[in-house]
């Protein structure tokens, strides 16, 4: 996307019918770390990769809670993601209070669309940076929808947004099928699975990923950190297992990888427990 | 000329006593469950009581209706500020927020006359006493309702501490225990429902403490 006449303007359509500064907000949510979703009949699964600015800093928090039964991950302008999740907090709080019970999500998520396309039809307004991954339960079962800056918002049965999503979501295509009977411990495996594609290399351990849930009986809350590790830690000892039959190399440097990973954490995670945002 | 009076009031008294006692590391809130119009019983079986927070539970009598939207009020407020600094509020800080909320609506008040009971940031059992407005108190014990009247005196009597000013000097009261508290909430509804004609039925007794909160029932005068 090269720079023209038609892109300073939000209010100005391009003669090939674009709206050039929507599409560069998509942009800005590719640049954002990677967020994926995936569901099944009665849970959804939330996961991203937690980018810090530097090692001094904590991360960004980019999972937030909206009410018991809705929670959503974001990527792109952290900024902006904070200020549409108190939106859809005070949507939900407002609605219980009228109606005494849960906002059904589809209904959210339309809300959050029109109020993304007021930003694309107003010259002193500029659209959210910000793609949303929005998961909760209603009447109807478990939802995944994505929410974008133009406006549009899809439903999904898994997606990825942000950085190197690309790979996750190759993953998850070749897996989705599976997911609408899958069990809630086999759907968080396969959302860490698909965080690890994202990192093409880098190692897989719990201070980089943050995974959330939420199911039939099981209000959306975070998973904590421990309980993050030893699931990779299944995966590390699986991968062992298996390598021998298949790939000796690759699986002994997945193996001390794992080692390294798990001290290093122990080392981080005291640290960990110090930043207010890493929640 | 005479000034126009009002001819439908906005309030209606549904009646109720509520209690609650502080602890060393407890707190027990009562209320009975009858709710009254005037001199019908409307039901048997209603709850005063409204858990706000973890270690935090509101007791009021006055209109139920205004206590429900205060209820709901506390309740949604509380929500946002979970999510804002994730946890639950502390008692004390409910209080304050009570307060506020109630000196919001100083004139169109919430007819609801409110004890607040739960444990401090320490642990410690607290009660907070309040009126309609939100003038509010830290108090060791307290009544509200149409029994309170009955109530209050005899809780005085075997609660409130000695002044410091009586001579000879007497001794400070001995701190009172979890089963006793609620023997003696038992007895004190026992004889407001002998005189009151709008507290009976039954009593919710909530108690908090380290452990959680539980909640125990006892049966009343049902005439």
């Amino acid at each position: 996307m090269f720079r023209n006449q038609y892109d300073t303007d939000v209010t100005t359509w391009s003669p090939a019918g674009r709206l050039f500064q929507v599409e560069y907000a998509m942009e800005a949510m590719k640049q954002g770390s990677a967020a994926i979703g995936l569901r099944s009949k009665t849970h959804v699964v939330l996961g991203c990769v937690n980018k810090a600015n530097s090692e001094l800093s904590s991360h960004q928090k980019k999972i937030f809670k909206v009410d018991d039964h809705i929670g959503l991950a974001i990527a792109g302008l952290t900024a902006d993601g904070r200020v549409l999740s108190r939106y859809m907090r005070n949507e939900c709080i407002n609605y219980n209070f009228t109606y005494e019970s849960p906002l059904p999500v589809g209904r959210l998520v339309v809300q959050l669309a029109d109020k993304a396309q007021v930003c694309t039809q107003r010259s002193w307004k500029r659209p959210y940076g910000v793609g949303l991954l929005v998961a909760g339960l209603d009447e109807s079962g478990a939802h995944l929808y994505y929410n974008c800056p133009s406006g549009n918002y899809f439903e999904y049965q898994a997606f990825a947004i942000g950085s190197r999503s690309q790979a996750a979501k190759t993953y998850l295509e070749r897996r989705f099928e599976n997911f609408t009977d899958s069990s809630r411990d086999d759907l968080v495996k396969d959302a860490i699975t698909a965080i690890r594609e994202t990192l093409q290399g880098e190692t897989l351990k719990s201070s980089i990923c943050t995974i959330a849930v939420v199911g039939v009986g099981e209000p959306f809350h975070i998973l904590d950190q421990g309980t993050v590790q030893q699931i990779i830690d299944t995966f590390e000892i699986a991968a062992e297992q298996e390598g021998p039959a298949a790939e000796p190399d690759a699986a002994t440097g997945r193996d001390t990888a794992a080692e390294q990973g798990t001290a290093a954490d122990q080392g981080g995670s005291t640290d960990e427990g110090v930043a207010p945002m890493d929640i | 000329m005479t000034k126009q009076q009002a001819n439908w009031s906005p309030y209606d008294n549904s009646g109720g006593s509520c209690v609650a006692i502080a602890g060393a590391d407890y707190c027990v809130i009562a209320a009975d469950t009858r709710m009254s119009t005037g001199y019908n019983i409307l039901t048997r079986e209603y709850s005063k009581i409204c858990k706000l927070a973890d270690k935090c539970v509101m007791a009021s009598s006055g209109f139920q209706a205004d206590v429900k939207a205060l209820q709901k009020q506390l309740a949604a407020r509380h929500l946002i500020y979970q999510h804002q600094h994730n946890k639950q509020m502390s008692c004390p800080a409910m209080a304050q927020l009570l307060s506020n909320t109630l000196y919001y609506k100083r004139f169109f008040p919430y007819y609801s006359f409110n004890v607040l009971g739960g444990l401090d940031n320490e642990g410690k059992g607290c009660v907070f006493t309040y009126d309609a407005v939100g003038s509010y108190e830290k108090v060791g014990y307290s009544s509200q309702g149409s029994g309170s009247t009955l109530i209050t005196p005899f809780l005085d009597n075997q609660l409130k501490s000695p002044s410091p000013l009586l001579l000879p000097a007497q001794d400070a009261v001995t701190p009172l225990g979890e089963a006793e508290a609620i023997d003696l909430i038992k007895t004190v509804f026992a004889s407001a429902s002998e005189r009151d004609i709008y507290t009976g039925d039954k009593i919710e007794i909530v108690v908090v403490n380290a452990d959680g909160i539980r909640r125990e029932y006892m049966e009343l005068r049902k005439d």
